[in-house]
């Protein structure tokens, strides 16, 4: 058998922020209580109406216009008819005629590779209710009926589950730096159907795809997987033509996927336009007032960091993981922060600390102001690194500003003559050790360093100290 | 003394000047309405408890009204005339009937119609077929049979009806009454059951055009609840009318309104179409010029069934979510599927299952083109022509129908002659293009009312209701209450 290369195109759901949902006036907010963020258009009480939501409008443009597609004329919905206990109106409100955004194309980064990726489409439309089956009821939740989806389409342009994963993971990015979705993978808020064929290497033609519908985040990269692993087992035992058309399922227990329904038995979903939504233009000043609006990305933000700001690959990536964390950073830098100090300091002390937490950087108590206090005072040798770190964790727990704990009598000491008196006081009571640390006991030099934090309560600048005391004792 | 078989400014009047109270018109308009179920079957709900309304400046302030079962009411039962609805209460009301109680205005009762809107004959609602105030043995057509019937029957001044095809402008002209379907927009669809979303009207069935215009005023503006609507505030129907309509230019559509179209005409179409004529001709002296003008017969043709393929295609999306899950008297079912069909296959009536059956199935993938896709072209082929007559007249005349109102017992024959059809379904038009269309007696076969209908183009409704207006003061069937012709 030839080599064989996967040919993979996704559909990939992310539910977009917005105060309401994309159709009614309730909450767009994740709820543990059932049925509480809800409008009689929710559960499709009969005489209700949709009513669009501008500003998912404007961000379904505004990826529209990220991902290089064009914007049509009009915008307009679709009804896409079927029934399910899920779809309260019996139908779903999408865009199928003329979606928001068509033949765009993006590049990624891939394994220090860039590639591109072709985008078939992106649209919007409304969430389901959630839908739990028990053991001899099934229960209905229609706080998530009418949230808003943004549904990107790949075109089959992908080789393998690493392509894949650093498209979902750089589109999700895009997502967070435009702010227009959480894109929490934690909350299932991206859910992917992935569509996989294999075909010989040299081959012209697709070979037989397989859709496998309704993939959790965490289920991808095994899908992808597990079915060329699949598709090329069938081919070389000369069973190609039991891969089928077919839309199949990741059981995450067992990792396969498994067969759900063939495509002949295809849903007709018998689309007709959406008649409760008049049509609106798109004109050119909407699309440039919305294109105001959108951020610098990660990876021409990495290259900044790195060139500009001389930042090193390991840390400049990871504050563009987060787009608000790289905000962060470039406050800092605004403020005058150095940039590699602010770095080490976000990818250290503070990524630690609201990962600890499990907060966005947003809701980080220590913005780049209170930082540039305790960094400001470190510099000035107010205060020591120790120091710098008590600070930090002090002012984070009691959310008070760091200036409140740079006071005058925990200032580092680091005015000469006085260390040096301490220095000769300590020394004249210890001629012993001194020949002690002279006759080759060298770590009795930490024994002078210790004496003198005892005496100045820890204050005293450190390498001062030391200098100091190698000058005295070093003969 | 009666004062519900009056017009809405003489029972204003009577209220202002304290010959009467809203307690006594309510009082009145409950009696009439029970004595008028009894007879003809018009209400499925009669508000036993309706409150007086505050007598304000309001013309409809403290005045007694009926509304169509398909106007969600707050607390109050709300039907669709359907067996899936049958012990529905909303939680909403439709914004049309939140103006209304604004203005002081008191819903009395809910009226009898086809389920869902979906009907011509007033004959498929869950409580059985509306009977015309003019003779019982005759359907009062529909679907907004039940608000026709009280209001011919002078139970109430006016009711509220929905117009998809022609539910509030046939049965008007089948009772001798006035019945106006604003432009597409002008009253908000919100709280209103819907049967086809891009078809469907609010409006008011009314005993003349002067009441359908303070109605109207009322109930129209734009709602944030509905998208379609559009700001009306500078439209003032009521204070409009002047009956000047000199140098108005009508034209009638020779495919329509010819006799030579009908080779098997009945001696009543002849009646009606001569009716017809003579008024074409006596408006002349309104200094109205009258036009006759043709319009491609293929479009004319097909009118009825672009109708049919849109109306359907909506309708069986609309009440798809008609499951028992929600709301509705739950199936039982060991499935989910199993569930919905029971609930569906028990509740629905023939007809509309039938309808939800052709709009299924011109919707399906390999149907699509040829029917739902097609239908739209000629929609928008239908709507330009009219648009293009619009360009040169201020309105287009019609009569409304192809006879009186059908014996029950003859309606098995109705649509045995195609070429009837077009004379039939032709109002369909004016939802096709969301046109102002508004019917109003012009005269009598037999003792039974006919009608004419004067549709104009979209936003122009105070100029088709003073066309309106002029031709009926001319006419002097304003005003008109049932007399059975069998007593």
């Amino acid at each position: 058998m030839k080599k064989q290369i996967a040919v993979i195109g996704i559909e990939m759901h992310c539910e977009l922020k917005s105060n309401s949902k994309v159709f009614s006036s309730a909450k767009n907010a994740y709820s543990v209580i059932p049925n509480t963020n809800i409008n009689p258009l929710d559960m499709a009480f009969p005489g209700t109406l949709p009513v669009v939501n501008l500003k998912c409008v404007r961000d379904a443009l505004k990826m529209s216009m990220v991902l290089n597609c064009k914007q049509p004329e009009y915008m307009f919905f679709d009804r896409k008819n079927y029934y399910y206990p899920d779809l309260p109106k019996g139908y779903q409100i999408t865009q199928s005629t003329s979606p928001v955004g068509v033949d765009g194309s993006i590049a990624i980064e891939c394994n220090n590779k860039i590639i591109t990726v072709g985008i078939h489409d992106i649209h919007l439309e409304e969430d389901t209710a959630k839908l739990d089956h028990l053991d001899n009821m099934s229960l209905l939740d229609y706080n998530r009926a009418g949230i808003p989806l943004l549904e990107l389409v790949t075109t089959p342009c992908m080789h393998s589950a690493d392509e894949v994963m650093a498209f979902i993971e750089h589109i999700r990015l895009m997502y967070q730096y435009c702010d227009i979705s959480d894109a929490d993978i934690r909350k299932g808020q991206i859910r992917c159907d992935v569509n996989i064929s294999i075909m010989d290497e040299d081959a012209t033609e697709f070979g037989t795809k397989v859709e496998v519908k309704g993939v959790d985040f965490s289920g991808i990269r095994g899908t992808i997987d597990y079915e060329i692993d699949r598709q090329i087992k069938l081919k070389s035992e000369g069973r190609y033509d039991e891969v089928e058309q077919e839309t199949r399922r990741w059981d995450e227990a067992s990792g396969t996927t498994i067969r759900m329904r063939s495509k002949v038995d295809a849903i007709d979903y018998k689309y007709f336009v959406e008649p409760n939504i008049p049509k609106f233009r798109i004109t050119q000043a909407l699309l440039e007032d919305i294109r105001k609006e959108i951020p610098v990305f990660a990876l021409e933000r990495k290259n900044l960091y790195i060139n500009k700001y001389g930042l090193d690959e390991t840390n400049a990536r990871i504050i563009i993981k987060d787009r608000f964390v790289a905000d962060y950073f470039e406050k800092c830098i605004a403020l005058g922060i150095d940039a590699k100090i602010a770095a080490n300091w976000i990818t250290g002390l503070i990524t630690s600390y609201i990962n600890k937490e499990g907060i966005s950087v947003n809701d980080f108590y220590l913005k780049p102001e209170y930082l540039k206090q305790i960094i400001d005072a470190l510099n000035k040798g107010e205060i020591s690194s120790k120091q710098a770190k008590e600070i930090f964790a002090k002012a984070c727990d009691e959310k008070k500003e760091p200036a409140n704990y740079i006071s005058s009598d925990n200032k580092q000491i680091s005015d000469e003559k006085y260390i040096e008196e301490i220095i000769d006081n300590i020394l004249a009571n210890n001629e012993e050790n001194i020949i002690a640390y002279q006759n080759g006991k060298t770590n009795m030099f930490d024994f002078f360093v210790g004496q003198v934090m005892k005496e100045t309560k820890g204050k005293a600048n450190p390498i001062i100290t030391k200098e100091l005391i190698h000058q005295k004792i070093d003969k | 003394m009666a004062y519900m078989n009056k017009t809405i400014e003489e029972i204003h009047d009577a209220l202002v000047n304290g010959e009467v109270t809203s307690e006594e018109l309510v009082r009145e308009a409950l009696d009439k309405a029970h004595t008028v179920n009894d007879e003809y079957n018009a209400f499925v709900t009669i508000i036993d408890n309706a409150q007086k309304g505050e007598v304000t400046d309001e013309l409809l302030s403290g005045i007694p009204y009926a509304a169509k079962d398909l106007y969600s009411t707050k607390g109050i039962l709300t039907t669709g005339s359907s067996n899936t609805l049958k012990d529905y209460v909303p939680f909403i009301d439709a914004t049309a009937i939140k103006k209304l109680s604004q203005k002081g205005a008191v819903d009395i009762g809910k009226t009898v119609c086809d389920e869902f809107g979906m009907g011509a004959y007033g004959n498929t609602g869950h409580t059985g077929e509306v009977l015309n105030p003019w003779d019982k043995n005759r359907s009062c057509r529909g679907s907004s049979a039940g608000s026709a019937c009280a209001v011919a029957s002078g139970v109430i001044p006016y009711a509220l009806g929905t117009d998809t095809g022609d539910s509030i402008r046939h049965p008007a002209a089948y009772c001798g009454i006035v019945g106006y379907k604003p432009t597409y927009g002008m009253i908000s669809r919100y709280g209103v059951l819907p049967y086809a979303s891009s078809l469907d009207h609010c409006g008011v069935l009314a005993r003349s055009v002067k009441d359908c215009a303070i109605v109207v005023d009322a109930m129209k503006g734009i709602d944030e609840k509905d998208m379609t609507t559009w700001d009306s505030s500078d439209i003032h129907l009521y204070t409009f009318l002047n009956g000047d309509v000199n140098g108005k230019k009508l034209c009638y559509i020779k495919e329509l309104c010819d006799i030579d179209n009908y080779p098997n005409a009945t001696l009543e179409l002849k009646e009606h179409l001569k009716i017809f004529k003579e008024v074409l001709e006596k408006i002349q002296s309104l200094g109205i010029s009258v036009e006759e003008v043709s319009v491609n017969r293929d479009l004319i043709n097909a009118i009825s069934s672009v109708y049919n393929v849109i109306a359907y295609s909506e309708a069986t999306s609309n009440l798809s979510n008609m499951t028992g899950i929600v709301f509705g008297p739950r199936s039982d079912g060991s499935t989910y599927a199993e569930m919905m069909k029971n609930f569906r296959t028990k509740n629905f009536s023939p007809l509309i299952k039938r309808r939800f059956i052709i709009g299924s199935y011109v919707l399906q993938a390999e149907n699509k083109e040829r029917y739902f896709t097609n239908a739209q072209r000629a929609r928008r082929m239908i709507v330009d022509a009219w648009n293009g007559l619009f360009a040169k007249y201020d309105a287009v005349i019609a009569p409304v129908g192809s006879n009186g109102p059908a014996k029950y017992l003859d309606m098995s024959k109705n649509i045995t002659d195609d070429s009837l059809v077009p004379l039939e379904e032709h109002l369909q038009v004016a939802n096709f293009g969301g046109f102002p269309s508004i019917s109003i007696p012009d005269g009598f076969i037999d003792n039974l009312p006919v009608a004419l209908n004067i549709t104009g183009k979209c936003y122009d409704d105070e100029n088709v209701l003073n066309i309106a207006f002029a031709i009926e003061n001319l006419l002097g069937y304003k005003g008109q209450i049932a007399k059975e012709v069998s007593k």
